[in-house]
């Protein structure tokens, strides 16, 4: 008997259950929804984020406040359709070749990508794997800028997980990210960027976006 | 009972360690109560209810969970791999990693790996297995086990860190935490870019997406599964949870009750490898499902529950005994009530019969547990079978039971013993030594009752 049938059986043997018996329903998680409007959902994003919130009015705004944020520096950009819209795609300095972009990943001092959603409740941004929206720009750089219209602003993980119930059936992976990568394993002593970004930048883009 | 003393006694005695582990777990356990205090989160009392319900029901009906997770992992072109034993587990990653031509391997913090000694076990092979958690890191360096669950190496300073940074890596010596964090960020970005398989653990498995949660503070788990083209996660068949939308349940408590973070900095939850048109993500992707004890837990319908544990290490920080002698002195990597109650189910009762007893059952550790484990009741069971167990107090026990069926003979022995009470020799001299007795009445409580019926 290989492993797999070896470890079913002890299962089904030590929990007194037969090949096949049918299971109870699991029980219900307790998902909390406070829908706020879309003002009080703005402030308590700006308050949870650990890092800069910058809300611009449209695309254009959105694009002259992420060269600020660059200031000059090579950033990589995903191939998120909303970054072309807010021109970031095009900038000067800013790698977009998909060939490069493990290795202008590597290098760049920043790492521009749009986002799934937005989480008010833990200032949190959901990024999914997808092939616009690749793993490591969010990842590899020490600072990360992430561009989003304001309608992917949601309340809570809660919210996200009753709208989208099943995330990752359509991406290989979604990663939340609720703060800078951070650490206290010495003496408990707060060191931000100790392996992903150490500072994040949001932009929040209002209006209505078509391609978002 | 070998209980280990003299380790002991030194831990008591090193000042600098008792303040260490004193004000780290005296600091989680702040964290952990603000962050679940009724003003904050309100519904705290009834997720505790609901994540036990969950966990309850998914290890009642595991059979069809873990089928179900295997189906979902493959239909995104992953691969489950079932392992009686961490032998089992560790063969395959060798045997992945000879196929592979990899020779490094970058891990990210899993106890479950710590518990079979897969890196020892790899590094046999000549296989170099890097652990990427800043706190596993320096372990891994200093060639010592966790301390503590979720931070293992809070009973080191950053001097300790410096001399293990400059004996190690040949660099000078340099006490700043910021540097000494940076250091680690170099050298192990270059081991993320350069390793043919990355190993994770796994806070949960989803059975309905086949996905692994991970979740952590300082991305190396993210880097792991990210950048290396092989992903390894290795996870007890215990880890699962039905649906991804549980972990709203889920995700609300373990970093709460863990740190205090509402959510930490990287919740992952991967679904498989990459697919058609993604630019990076591992090409392949395995979930080593381990088994290594846990379907004799399992089994035992009065102490499944330990297998409930989502290991946020908030028991170790409430324990009064864990909060005195550290996680060194526990015998195996699981330290603390949870260690106590699942070390001796995992590697048997007769290995450290001492564990069960290191208790007060003041009852800390289960009001802060997120999963509600019953962790007094489950020590106190053990007792009991470790008692039954052992001739020496079966056969004290049963003459008990004996005597006090008896009233007369035990009158006469109960007068006998008060007589010699204030004797102190032997074993009892030691216990006296720290502890009065109760001056002995006059009348026994039975010649009073006696007196009162006449």
């Amino acid at each position: 008997m290989d492993s797999r049938e070896a470890i079913l059986e002890r299962v089904r043997a030590g929990l007194g259950r037969k090949l096949g018996q049918k299971p109870l329903p699991p029980p219900e998680p307790l998902l909390r929804i406070d829908t706020l409007g879309a003002s009080g959902r703005l402030e308590l994003f700006r308050r949870k984020l650990m890092g800069t919130l910058t809300v611009a009015a449209d695309a254009a705004v959105a694009g002259r406040a992420v060269a600020d944020l660059l200031n000059g520096r090579e950033a990589v950009a995903s191939g998120h359709p909303f970054l072309e819209r807010c021109g970031i795609r095009s900038m000067a300095r800013v790698f977009t070749d998909p060939a490069e972009l493990r290795n202008a990943c590597a290098t760049a001092g920043v790492g521009i990508t749009s986002a799934y959603c937005l989480l008010a409740e833990t200032g949190t941004i959901v990024l999914r794997a997808t092939p616009e929206e690749p793993r490591l720009p969010s990842l590899l750089p020490p600072v990360h800028i992430a561009v989003v219209p304001e309608e992917r602003l949601l309340t809570n993980l809660d919210e996200m997980l009753s709208m989208t119930p099943r995330p990752v059936d359509d991406a290989s992976a979604m990663v939340l990210i609720s703060g800078p990568s951070r650490t206290g394993d010495i003496e408990q002593f707060l060191v931000r960027g100790v392996h992903g970004p150490g500072e994040i930048h949001v932009v929040i883009v209002q209006g209505k976006h078509r391609d978002s | 009972m070998r209980v280990p003393e003299a380790a002991i006694r030194k831990t008591l005695a090193d000042a600098n360690l008792q303040l260490a582990i004193y004000t780290n777990t005296g600091r989680f356990k702040e964290n952990r109560s603000k962050a679940v205090a009724a003003e904050v989160l309100p519904e705290y009392q009834e997720l505790r209810t609901r994540a036990a319900a969950i966990k309850r029901h998914t290890l009642d009906f595991l059979d069809v969970y873990l089928l179900q997770f295997e189906s979902a992992v493959e239909a995104h072109g992953g691969k489950v791999i079932w392992a009686s034993t961490g032998e089992e587990a560790a063969d395959f990653i060798l045997k992945l990693a000879k196929e592979r031509a990899a020779s490094l391997i970058v891990k990210s913090k899993s106890m479950t790996s710590e518990e079979i000694d897969l890196n020892e076990r790899l590094a046999h092979h000549e296989l170099e297995a890097v652990e990427t958690d800043l706190g596993e890191y320096i372990l891994q360096l200093a060639g010592q086990k966790p301390f503590h669950i979720v931070a293992p190496a809070i009973h080191m300073t950053r001097n300790d860190v410096a001399d293990v940074f400059t004996e190690k890596l040949g660099i000078e010596r340099d006490t700043v935490i910021e540097n000494q964090a940076m250091t680690a960020r170099r050298v192990l970005r270059e081991k993320f870019l350069a390793a043919g398989i990355g190993v994770t653990g796994a806070n949960f498995l989803a059975a309905d997406a086949g996905a692994v949660v991970i979740v952590e503070n300082e991305g190396n788990a993210r880097l792991s599964h990210s950048a290396p083209p092989v992903h390894v996660a290795i996870a007890g068949i215990e880890k699962l949870i039905p649906r991804v939308r549980d972990l709203g349940v889920f995700l609300d408590l373990l970093g709460r009750s863990a740190s205090g973070q509402a959510l930490t900095s990287y919740t992952s939850i991967v679904s498989g490898p990459k697919r058609a048109g993604e630019l990076d993500g591992p090409e392949e992707f395995y979930v080593v499902l381990l088994d290594a004890g846990r379907t004799k837990l399992l089994a035992d319908k009065e102490k499944r529950e330990s297998l409930q544990c989502i290991r946020c290490g908030a028991c170790l920080n409430a324990c009064p005994v864990y909060r005195k002698i550290g996680g060194h002195n526990y015998p195996w990597v699981y330290s603390g009530p949870i260690g106590k109650v699942i070390t001796p189910q995992f590697q048997g009762r007769g290995k450290d019969p001492w564990l069960p007893f290191a208790s007060s059952l003041c009852g800390a550790c289960a009001e802060v547990c997120p999963v509600k484990i019953d962790i007094p009741g489950l020590l106190l069971q053990l007792r009991r079978e470790a008692v039954a167990a052992d001739p020496a107090d079966r056969l004290l026990f049963r003459a008990w039971a004996w005597l006090m069926t008896r009233p007369a003979m035990y009158g006469m022995l109960a007068r006998i013993g008060l007589r010699f009470s204030g004797v102190e020799m032997g074993p009892l001299a030691a216990w006296r030594a720290e502890r009065d007795f109760p001056a002995v009445p006059e009348k026994s409580f039975r010649a009073l009752w006696k007196e009162r019926k006449k």
